[in-house]
């Protein structure tokens, strides 16, 4: 999807429909009842898609959010990365989990070689070295 | 002598012991403690250094120094571009910018961009509670305000949550927030509510507050749209305390996101004095931190105002003031703010009153964050400011100041409709799903109860075990299926649209709300105001829609009680015209005067007495104290000191009664000035035939010379003008309207008749 340029654009729902695709290709219009009904739409259907993220994040900043662009950027990495690694890296991210400074630093690089999600290894980076600061976690 | 014991004590101080007021604690103010709303000698002074194009400090901490909640802010929330100017600034000049209708909104959320916690906690400080409304109006980032509901119940019953959340989506709430008294029956909450906030109209955001996993997965499968349950503190003890970091929650936050979800963190005064983590700083300052951190870390909105720590916030002086500049923080840094108004902070239905009214006219993105729409005992987060108990006070309290609190009055059929239409939904996707079959009885119990405590239905264990079937096989997809199977079209289709929401992430936008199917948020639908005319003003359809309550009066329906009573009236009494009334001569006569409309259009006083009844009651007191009783029917005034003293003039003994159809009667005397009459019962709805009796007598008592006690009808201190003056108004209207000015009294021949009393 190209990116979004005009506040006006928003909601993309009712303004620019054409654009938003489901996971798996089906446009919004085509996400119907019947649809459902006939097996054609799957829960995969109404799922956000990076793309969609990102053209929120274009229209955040376009509205002045740069932070709140910035987490739906750091959202649209995430779309691909499965429950269970979310659940675990939010979990490795609390408080006493990690007990190394490098256990965060090598989720960061499996999140980043094995999902593209560069953003998000730069943050958890970020964290071990806090972290670390704070003496949360050791070397 | 007798001795008398000194007084101990004077006697109002225990009345006020027994007040529900003195059921609630107040703190001492003690900020070594933590005990301080807006500032304690603990609170750093503002300040921000740069060297080198680095934050060297920050709000007096250098930035080798700095815990985790400084880093992040430092890193995240403030603005490098910004931050000199605006940390430059007199504190008293960007506080008068703030009431400054002149000065735009995106000016000073700019400048907010480029202020420390405690820069920014200075700045609100200086504004008195009037001053933070005004400027939170201003502020807040949607337009069209909204607000949120509380859905729960004490059995976790999914018939009475799916009720529930029909009736509370049908009082227009935008968002419905459910969660448990037992874990395990999360989904079995979440399935419940949100078919119930299906059936009517589509479009109300739902939450099911669990643990953070849990919540998650629940999303992840289509039941809920937004969460709020992303906790921050202002102290890295209190943070670390409860188990988090400001990476772990921002994590989360870019989690919800990447579900389709909506999201806002929830902080707010008093969390840290609870954990005893608040390192001696005041409220508001902790709170400014737990602010800069939510707008850093991208989410778009917060509730804050107390929430948990309202109770122990509003224990302080200027606690309640604290709640809102808390809010002011939170609108004024650009994030939506659900403004607290939830947990209940006290006992007193006045505090709670006025607690709300700041919020309800300057409106928020969503004014409680949490109104109990259920009973305070199936409230399972605990009762909220506002509860089912009280929703019409807050439907009145819109009417009253014309002000739009987001919700609507519903009329009693259709809540009805709503609830039974809810309760057949939810059994049949049970049923379809082969999760659960509802009995008649069940569902008959849950439609009508208005509480846990009436209802017979599932068993707590019961609906655990449904839940956990939910959790293993269902998503919303068969949900929208069993619905549509089973005859639920309308609500199927309704539930489709909900969760295509997350397909375009539309409503992931700052301060974003469904209203008739159309995403309203801070982008499509800012707040522009610029001063009176400007800004959000009700249509005069809202206007209208917010005013019509149930039971309003009018002439019709005055007229239509009265002529209930005129058939009753009939067989008790006749009254027919003699001529023009006479000046008497009997030296003991009393004569009545009655009003143009007694017993001819109105038949009741007040108080609900046939006027028959009264009359005879009067006439009785009169001959008991030994005089005689005539009766004229005056033209010229329906004012009871008017009738009264013209029925004195016309009396032989100078001596007259008036009395107006609702009941307001008075003894006068000949000579006197109009007002300053002999006894007077001034309170028709508590004057019984007694009190009229003894009227009798005394005026009879007059005729004699003799000077009676008067009569007193006591009063329990009951607000008779909130309770009786719309009706009193259009009883009154109806006797002018009779008044012919210059006619002449008529004597009136009165019969009882049969069946008299």
């Amino acid at each position: 999807m190209d990116r979004i340029t005009r506040v006006q654009d928003y909601p993309l729902s009712e303004r620019a429909p054409e654009r938003i695709l489901s996971a798996r290709g089906k446009p919004l219009n085509a996400l119907t009842l019947e649809a459902v009904l006939f097996g054609e739409v799957s829960i995969e259907d109404l799922r956000i898609t990076p793309e969609a993220l990102r053209a929120q994040a274009d229209i955040a900043r376009l509205a002045g959010r740069p932070a709140l662009a910035d987490n739906f950027e750091r959202g649209a990495e995430l779309v691909h990365v499965p429950q269970d690694l979310i659940m675990d890296t939010y979990e490795l991210l609390r408080p006493g989990r990690a007990k190394t400074r490098c256990e965060l630093v090598e989720r960061a690089r499996l999140l980043r070689t094995e999902y593209r999600a560069l953003r998000l290894a730069e943050f958890i980076e970020e964290a071990a070295e806090q972290y670390k600061r704070r003496g949360l976690v050791t070397d | 002598m007798e001795k008398v014991t000194p007084p101990n004590r004077w006697r109002r101080y225990s009345d006020w012991d027994d007040r529900p007021l003195r059921l609630d604690q107040f703190a001492r103010n003690d900020p070594a403690n933590g005990f301080s709303a807006f500032k304690s000698p603990a609170d750093p002074a503002p300040g921000f250094q740069v060297e080198n194009g680095r934050i060297a400090s920050m709000d007096g901490v250098l930035a080798h120094e700095f815990d985790m909640i400084d880093a992040f802010i430092a890193a995240y929330h403030l603005d490098p571009e910004v931050a000199p100017e605006a940390m430059a600034m007199d504190s008293s000049e960007v506080a008068r910018m703030l009431v400054d209708m002149n000065v735009p909104r995106e000016k000073l959320v700019r400048l907010a961009h480029g202020m420390t916690p405690a820069k920014l906690a200075d700045v609100v400080s200086r504004l008195n509670a009037l001053e933070i409304a005004f400027a939170y109006s201003k502020m807040r980032p949607r337009k069209t305000p909204g607000n949120q509901a509380h859905v729960t119940n004490a059995k976790d019953d999914p018939l009475q949550l799916a009720a529930d959340a029909a009736v509370a989506a049908g009082f227009g709430f935008d968002e419905l927030e459910t969660t448990m008294r037992v874990a395990r029956t999360a989904w079995s909450n979440a399935l419940a509510c949100l078919v119930g906030s299906c059936v009517g109209d589509w479009g109300t955001l739902f939450q099911c507050s669990s643990e953070e996993a849990e919540e998650l997965k629940i999303g992840m499968a289509g039941f809920t749209s937004y969460a709020e349950t992303v906790s921050v503190y202002g102290t890295e003890r209190s943070f670390i305390d409860g188990d988090d970091t400001p990476w772990s929650k921002a994590f989360l936050v870019a989690a919800y996101a990447s579900r389709g979800i909506k999201a806002r963190c929830t902080s707010g005064g008093g969390a840290e004095l609870l954990m005893g983590y608040h390192e001696a700083k005041s409220l508001l300052y902790l709170e400014a931190r737990c602010l800069c951190l939510q707008r850093g870390m991208g989410v778009q909105g917060t509730q804050n105002g107390g929430i948990d720590g309202a109770p122990i916030t509003a224990s302080l002086a200027g606690g309640m003031r604290e709640m809102m500049a808390e809010n002011l923080l939170a609108v004024w840094l650009d994030l939506e703010c659900a403004s607290g108004n939830d947990a209940r902070p006290t006992e007193s239905e006045i505090r709670v009153g006025a607690k709300i009214l700041p919020y309800l006219i300057a409106g928020s993105d969503l004014i409680c964050s949490g109104f109990g729409s259920i009973l305070k005992y199936d409230n399972s987060f605990n009762p909220s400011l506002f509860n089912g108990e009280e929703m019409e006070d807050f439907l009145i309290l819109q009417r009253d100041f014309e002000a739009d609190g987001g919700i609507t009055p519903l009329p009693e059929s259709r809540a009805l409709e709503l609830r039974t239409r809810a309760v057949e939904a939810i059994s049949a996707v049970l049923e379809e799903l082969d999760l659960a079959v509802a009995t008649p009885q069940m569902k008959a119990s849950v439609i009508s109860a208005s509480g846990s405590l009436e209802t017979t239905t599932f068993s707590t264990g019961e609906t655990a075990s449904i839940s956990e079937k939910i959790q293993q096989r269902v998503t919303v997809i068969d949900v929208i299926r069993a619905l549509h199977k089973q005859g639920f079209a309308r609500e199927a289709e309704n539930l489709l649209k909900m969760v295509k929401l997350r397909v375009s992430g539309d409503y992931l936008q700052t301060s974003s709300i469904v209203r008739n199917g159309r995403i309203l948020s801070a982008v499509n639908d800012p707040n522009d105001y610029a001063g009176p005319g400007t800004g959000y003003r009700m249509s005069p359809e809202r206007s209208e829609a917010v005013s019509n309550i149930r039971d309003v009066l009018g002439r019709a329906e005055v007229v239509r009680a009265q002529s209930m009573h005129r058939r009753n009236e009939g067989q008790h009494i006749s009254y027919s015209s003699a001529g023009e009334a006479r000046h008497g001569s009997h030296p003991n006569e009393v004569v009545i005067g009655i009003s143009p409309a007694f017993g001819l259009q109105i038949y009741q006083t007040t108080g609900g007495i046939g006027l028959s009844e009264v009359l005879r009651a009067l006439i009785r007191g009169v001959e008991a104290g030994g005089s005689s009783a005539r009766i004229v029917r005056m033209y010229h005034s329906a004012d009871t000191s008017f009738i009264g003293l013209k029925a004195a003039e016309l009396s032989g003994s100078g001596i007259g009664i008036g009395i107006q159809a609702k009941g307001t009667a008075v003894i006068h005397q000949k000579g006197r000035m109009p007002h300053n009459n002999l006894e007077l019962f001034s309170n028709s709805p508590i004057t019984t035939l007694e009190h009229y009796e003894a009227m009798g007598r005394n005026a009879a008592q007059w005729t004699f010379g003799l000077r009676p006690e008067p009569v007193i009808v006591p009063t329990e201190g009951q607000a008779l003008g909130a309770r009786y003056h719309t009706q009193v108004a259009l009883i009154h209207a109806i006797e002018t309207a009779l008044t012919v000015p210059g006619q002449a009294p008529e004597e009136t021949v009165v019969r009882f008749l049969k069946g008299a009393l």
